[in-house]
């Protein structure tokens, strides 16, 4: 199982947690097993092709996997894999 | 029967290697540690390129800090060659190996027509002002010249910038330019401390001015009471050393990549949402730009702003006085910065998290053929702004 890191703007899809473990030998699979779980997270990760958006990163043990495999990226057992979307703020109103 | 001075200075000769102000010119960069033995009017008044300073009655207090290795090759000078001759025995009696005197001193140095340097001479306030600045090695008073020297933009008056610019105000960088067009607003007050109660319905630019020189009077503030849009970002980013970026919209972080890339100047950036914090450092082409780490924008429901989602008072606090500690780092030249790498902090568990960033070989804006591109007066066409959106919106709230 790896440990899934959740931000903030996408708990509320993820009932509230900050991290989660799923199962998946590939970030593919990963998304995948979390995109079954929690749907309401498919069309903010992926796009409409199945490939990851643009405007969301993910990180394997704090490595970015568009410059590792991609979605084809393997997974080692207690891997770390965060997702980051970028941030708008600025502390301005 | 006591010795002269005739008989000290002959056994100084005898004893320590001189060498003439044409060798110590030729010595390749870096090719020994040039050693300046004078009094502080001495120096103030010029000095050889790069060269240290220590009085020669602080040599046995100071040099072991300044040159750590005994065996790496010294040359010391003096206005006349004779201090840096007695100079040079106490280093050799600390057991340094490799000690030269400049024979002739920096009179010889400048009637030979080499080329020598004029300090900026800090007044006597400043030296008290910024005294802790220079007993620091790595800054000494010619790094606290470079910061008064210095020039940083801000973009926005609000809760990032608002810390950024009181450090930056208080460790003299001598410049500061903020760019903003909004008025204090209560709302602000809970984060955004460059700004007062008294002072609501004030143009930030303006309430920002009084508090930074009610701090520091030597930093001159210039404002920008302006929006920041294509039209106008060459100007205003024109003659910066470094940008803070504070701005709450993906158009403003774009523009202002895009531009500064051009430019060649450092951007700090940080994020905030709620309890969370990103920061980095774009120094470009060393390191990615903001659109190699994101190369569009997310659908607003994906990225709301701090006046939609909230955020704790103290994160822009602390991701602010980040972006000083980068800005200062790059004004002075030394560490190393954040180019390259992500910095994220979760206020709730006190927790910072590093992300590896790498260029995008492909970046319509930092990549090599973006460059020559530009060069040839035709750019890279770059994505529109029009974000995809989300099938299904995403919907604010639940626990955070």
């Amino acid at each position: 199982m790896s440990v899934v890191k959740i931000p903030t703007v996408l708990r509320p899809q993820v009932g509230g947690n900050k991290e989660v473990e799923l199962a998946g030998a590939t970030v593919g699979e990963v998304v995948d097993a979390l995109t079954a779980a929690y749907p309401g997270l498919k069309s903010q990760l992926l796009t409409v092709d199945g490939e990851l958006n643009r405007f969301v990163n993910v990180y394997v043990n704090g490595q970015d996997v568009r410059y590792l495999d991609g979605l084809a990226t393997a997974i080692a057992e207690r891997d770390e894999v965060r997702l980051l979307p970028a941030m708008a703020g600025g502390a301005k109103p | 029967m006591p010795r002269t001075y005739a008989d000290l200075l002959r056994e100084a000769r005898a004893q320590i290697r001189e060498v003439s102000p044409h060798d110590v010119d030729a010595l390749p960069e870096g090719g020994a540690t040039v050693i300046d033995v004078r009094e502080d009017s001495e120096w103030e008044q010029g000095h050889l390129p790069g060269a240290l300073h220590i009085s020669k009655s602080y040599v046995e207090q100071q040099v072991e800090s300044a040159v750590p290795d005994r065996d790496a090759p010294v040359v010391l000078y003096c206005a006349g060659g004779v201090r840096s001759l007695f100079a040079a025995q106490t280093l050799e009696a600390l057991g340094y190996t490799n000690v030269a005197s400049m024979s002739g001193g920096f009179q010889q140095w400048k009637s030979a027509g080499l080329p020598w340097d004029k300090p900026v001479v800090l007044s006597a306030e400043q030296k008290q002002r910024y005294s802790r600045h220079l007993l620091i090695p790595e800054i000494g008073s010619a790094g606290q010249a470079r910061l008064l020297e210095s020039k940083a933009l801000i973009i926005g008056a609000g809760g990032l910038v608002s810390p950024a610019a009181l450090y930056l105000a208080a460790a003299g960088v001598g410049t500061i330019g903020i760019v903003d067009f909004d008025v204090v607003d209560l709302s602000n007050l809970q984060r955004q401390i460059l700004h007062t109660n008294d002072r609501i319905g004030e143009r930030k630019v303006e309430s920002a001015r009084k508090t930074i020189n009610a701090l520091n009077p030597d930093v001159t503030v210039i404002p920008h009471e302006e929006m920041l849009v294509a039209e106008n970002v060459d100007r205003i980013i024109a003659g910066y050393d470094v940008i803070i970026d504070g701005t709450d919209t993906f158009e403003t972080r774009y523009l202002l990549n895009d531009a500064a890339v051009a430019k060649n100047i450092p951007v700090v950036h940080a994020s905030v949402f709620r309890f969370e914090g990103q920061l980095t450092t774009f120094i470009p082409y060393e390191g990615p730009c903001y659109r190699c780490l994101y190369p569009t924008p997310p659908p607003p429901e994906l990225a709301p702003g701090c006046s939609v989602a909230g955020v704790l008072g103290v994160v822009p606090g602390i991701m602010g006085m980040l972006q000083a500690n980068e800005a200062l780092k790059v004004l002075l030249g030394i560490g190393d910065t954040l180019s390259g790498r992500l910095v994220l902090f979760d206020a709730l568990d006190t927790s910072f998290t590093e992300l590896k960033l790498r260029r995008d070989p492909a970046c319509p804006v930092c990549s090599t053929e973006a460059v020559a591109a530009r060069a040839e007066g035709r750019p890279l066409p770059i994505p529109s702004f029009a974000a995809p959106a989300a099938e299904q919106p995403f919907v604010l709230g639940g626990p955070a």
